[in-house]
């Protein structure tokens, strides 16, 4: 069936291409496979509220799961694709069923980085949060234990030490850089992230090289620090990064570069082979990206869905993201890679700030915490083109909303 | 309990009894209201549930804080003068009968 559309992986990207082709009508039979068992649902609360039981787990999915079949969508979620053979526009199923397509779209989305076996990756108790059936083996742990050491300080490394702490948790988080945070943010949000949960007694340990992960009868028991020190734990959390799930894209061929590489309308190498969502990398700013977001995989699930209907449309959306963790709201509009300056709002209330990237004098990003305003007139400010100076935006009484309708 | 009514151009409405506490944004999305995503989960960073109020019910509800009134300039389709966040009003017994009219974007 040459007009068939199939779409591997069922998260974000794939749930938002769905609701996008069936409301433009194109009528183009659709399949979609998915390696987890369930339909689409939504991976931000996972280390949040669902993983504090405040988040009832038929309210992640992003539409009722029996939307899909009855919107005429043909579901195939618990199967597993081993391959692609572009020759023959086929799939093949690990049972060995074969599904051929017209036009493929991969939304596999990203695997949560593993310690490897020979630190003591593979140690009963050391967890990584990325999958509903991840939030569902750590919800229930995170009851039982008194202390959990997370590795890494990135954005799910502090939302689950929030979580750990909220729950009553001992919580220690390692980071072998500098900051926390270093990868993604400047000094000032890490300092305030940093600020944050030692207020909220979690201990963090930066600059901090772990030697191995100890276990006793195949159970984790222990972390030995390069340091020699010795931190006691029944309970790890590996929060180091995602990798881009690129393995069918270059087994079958297509190029890949740090994710599956897309154009402006995100085709890949093949023709017929589309990608959206955090499997991809793209060129933005004469830089090749790949963003692991709500926004991108969402946006760019849209826009797929419009190019398969053949709407002449490109990707153009300001990357935005979001993390909360204690009674913290974080909001990031923008990328700031490249920048050469941050200033500092002060917010209006205690705790409440932004930090504004700027390069060359140019506004790159915003992140706000606690601070919805700046984070919102700094996202309109990007997207239209306007860079108000440092000093402008550093300056408390100098009203945001003013600094946009002087440019409408 | 109390009953909501979700007016979308060219499609039915949709009437749901909605239990208190909940927020409009979830009663909506737990039921697939079209183009109502709420895809940041309810903390002010996507503006994906705007809904115009019904000019009659719009005075009855609480008034719009400064920061839903920021983000209701990231709206997809322009705001009006009834606009809210759906995320922002928690449905109240004193809600029913409440009538909500559903952008449709281009």
């Amino acid at each position: 069936m040459s007009d068939r559309i199939v779409v591997v992986g069922a998260g974000q990207a794939a749930a938002s291409l769905a609701s996008r082709h069936i409301a433009t009508g194109a009528g183009h039979p659709m399949v979609l496979i998915g390696e987890e068992p369930v339909a689409p649902y939504q991976r931000p609360p996972l280390s949040k509220a669902y993983l504090l039981g405040k988040l009832d787990r038929e309210r992640l999915n992003i539409r009722q799961p029996s939307w899909f079949e009855e919107s005429g969508i043909t579901t195939m979620f618990g199967s597993r694709v081993e391959s692609i053979v572009p020759e023959r526009k086929q799939v093949v199923l690990s049972g060995g069923e074969t599904v051929p397509y017209g036009t493929l779209v991969l939304c596999t989305g990203s695997t949560a980085k593993r310690l490897p076996d020979s630190l003591g990756g593979t140690l009963e108790g050391v967890h990584t949060l990325r999958t509903l059936a991840d939030a569902d083996a750590l919800s229930p742990i995170l009851r039982q234990q008194e202390r959990i050491l997370i590795i890494g300080g990135g954005y799910i490394g502090l939302e689950v030490a929030a979580a750990a702490r909220m729950l009553g948790m001992e919580v220690v988080i390692l980071e072998v850089a500098e900051r926390i945070l270093q990868r993604v943010a400047s000094p000032v949000t890490s300092d305030f992230f940093r600020d944050l949960h030692t207020r909220h007694g979690v201990q963090i340990r930066e600059a901090t090289r772990l030697a191995r992960l100890v276990g006793s009868d195949n159970r984790v028991c222990a972390a030995e620090l390069e340091t020699g020190e010795r931190i006691e734990t029944g309970l790890v959390l590996v929060g180091i990064g995602n990798d881009p799930s690129t393995a069918l894209a270059e087994q079958a061929g297509i190029a890949c570069e740090n994710g599956v590489c897309v154009d402006a309308s995100c085709r890949t190498s093949d023709p017929a082979v589309l990608a959206a969502g955090d499997c991809t990398s793209f060129i933005r700013n004469g830089r090749r990206i790949r963003l692991e977001s709500v926004q991108n995989a969402s946006d760019q699930g849209d826009l797929v869905a419009r190019v398969m209907a053949g709407e002449n449309t490109e990707y153009s959306a300001l990357p935005w993201f979001w993390s909360e963790q204690y009674d913290c709201t974080l909001q990031i509009a923008g990328l700031n890679q490249g920048h050469d300056r941050v200033c500092i709002r002060p917010g209006q209330k205690e705790y409440s700030q932004s930090v504004w990237y700027y390069a060359g004098g140019t506004l790159l990003a915003v992140d706000a915490m606690n601070d919805v305003k700046s984070y919102a007139f700094g996202r309109r400010l990007i997207e239209m083109g306007i860079s108000p100076a440092p000093e402008q935006v550093a300056d408390p009484g100098i009203d945001l909303k003013a600094l946009v309708k002087a440019h409408l | 309990m109390a009953r909501i009514t979700w007016k979308i151009e060219n499609e039915d409405d949709v009437t749901l009894d909605v239990r208190e506490g909940l927020t409009l944004m979830e009663a909506a999305t737990d039921h697939d209201i079209p183009h109502i995503w709420g895809e940041c989960g309810g903390c002010l960073s996507c503006a994906t549930c705007h809904v115009f109020v019904d000019e009659k019910w719009f005075p009855l509800l609480d008034r719009i804080d400064d920061s839903e009134d920021t983000m209701l300039d990231m709206t997809d389709v322009e705001r009006a003068r009834t606009s809210r966040l759906s995320c922002q009003i928690k449905v109240t017994p004193e809600l029913d009968g409440l009538v909500l009219h559903v952008p449709v974007p281009d």
